[in-house]
């Protein structure tokens, strides 16, 4: 957590020097912008912490482990798959779960393809893809995706 | 504050009133999810201000809309290569990218281009990088993005064999 902290500020600081050397003005326009957006997204990110809290507190360690943990196998890694490819969470309120559940001990594999499923595959959003795509090019857009999201979440757990 | 932006709070306000009575009663479930969130909250603060304040300065040197005058015109690797740099641009759920995917068929870019910018879009938005690094770590992220990228270039190929004589993109906006 330190480092993360570390390493923003440094980029941040970083950043905001160089601007600041090239265009005054500029720089506050951005940092402007910058906190109006982190300050509309903080309430609906503040009641998701909320909720995430409450929820590790209900759903015990040991269910974590057995379902999405090392022990759960080609299972737990093909419900997380389908999961992600299903439901439709934002990226700002998953990242905080998936840290979540890697603390609680899933495995990286679980996660990754969990992640990767929900950013690329979205069978909620599907009919709507169709009326952009057509339904043969959005079928296999999420098909493709799918079979790579879950060969990133194999080569993640391998490699991590 | 407006009443308005004050409203969004009424969760946290609850939230907050619900662990300090928590903490006089000592009611333990409650202390115990009160140190949850405080684990949470703090983690956020470490990093999501200085993220967006990156976000903001990003947005004003780097305007999205210099960038899309050349999408289309650019073929090859440097086409590939400019349909990326606009989607890490963005922002949003990828079906806030089936808009964005017109324009650039409209603009006359490739099936694959359009395949590898949906690809780079669902992933590799630098925000969201930023909230990757932040929670899973720098090394989680680089990785995931590495062993991405090649997929979706892949999937982009794939994609302009299959389909690519037929594909056309429909403004659904358009339509009721």
């Amino acid at each position: 957590m330190l480092n993360n902290a570390v390493l923003f500020i440094a980029v941040t600081c970083l950043a905001l020097a160089v601007s600041i050397i090239f265009d005054r003005r500029k720089t506050i326009q951005g940092v402007r912008k910058g906190l109006r957006m982190f300050f509309g997204m903080a309430p609906p990110f503040i009641n998701i912490l909320i909720l995430v809290s409450i929820l590790l507190y209900l759903i015990p360690e040991d269910v974590i482990l057995r379902y999405l943990g090392p022990g759960s196998g080609f299972t737990g890694f093909f419900m997380a798959a389908l999961v992600g490819s299903i439901t439709l969470i934002p990226g700002f309120i998953s990242y905080p779960l998936a840290a979540a559940l890697l603390k609680q001990g899933a495995t990286i594999a679980v996660v990754a393809v969990f992640m990767t499923t929900l950013m690329m595959v979205g069978v909620v959003t599907l009919p709507l893809e169709i009326k952009y795509f057509g339904k043969k090019a959005a079928i296999l857009r999420n098909l493709l995706n799918f079979f790579a999201a879950l060969i990133i979440g194999v080569l993640m757990g391998w490699l991590m | 504050m407006k009443p308005q932006e004050l409203k969004q709070y009424a969760w946290a306000a609850v939230f907050l009133t619900a662990s300090i009575a928590a903490y006089l009663t000592g009611f333990r479930p409650g202390i115990s999810v009160y140190s949850n969130f405080l684990d949470f909250f703090i983690e956020m603060l470490t990093f999501i201000p200085f993220l967006f304040i990156l976000v903001g300065l990003f947005d004003v040197w780097f305007p999205k809309e210099s960038i899309e005058k050349h999408v289309g015109r650019e073929s090859g690797i440097k086409g590939i290569g400019l349909v990326i740099l606009l989607a890490m641009l963005q922002a949003g759920p990828l079906y806030g990218a089936f808009p964005v995917a017109y324009i650039l068929y409209k603009k006359g870019a490739s099936t694959k281009n359009i395949f590898i910018y949906l690809g780079a879009f669902s992933s590799m938005k630098i925000p969201m990088l930023g909230i990757e690094i932040g929670y899973l770590g720098l090394k989680f992220t680089l990785l995931r993005t590495l062993i991405s990228l090649p997929l979706f270039i892949l999937i982009g190929y794939i994609m302009e064999k299959l389909i690519g004589k037929e594909f056309k993109v429909e403004d659904a906006s358009a339509k009721p």
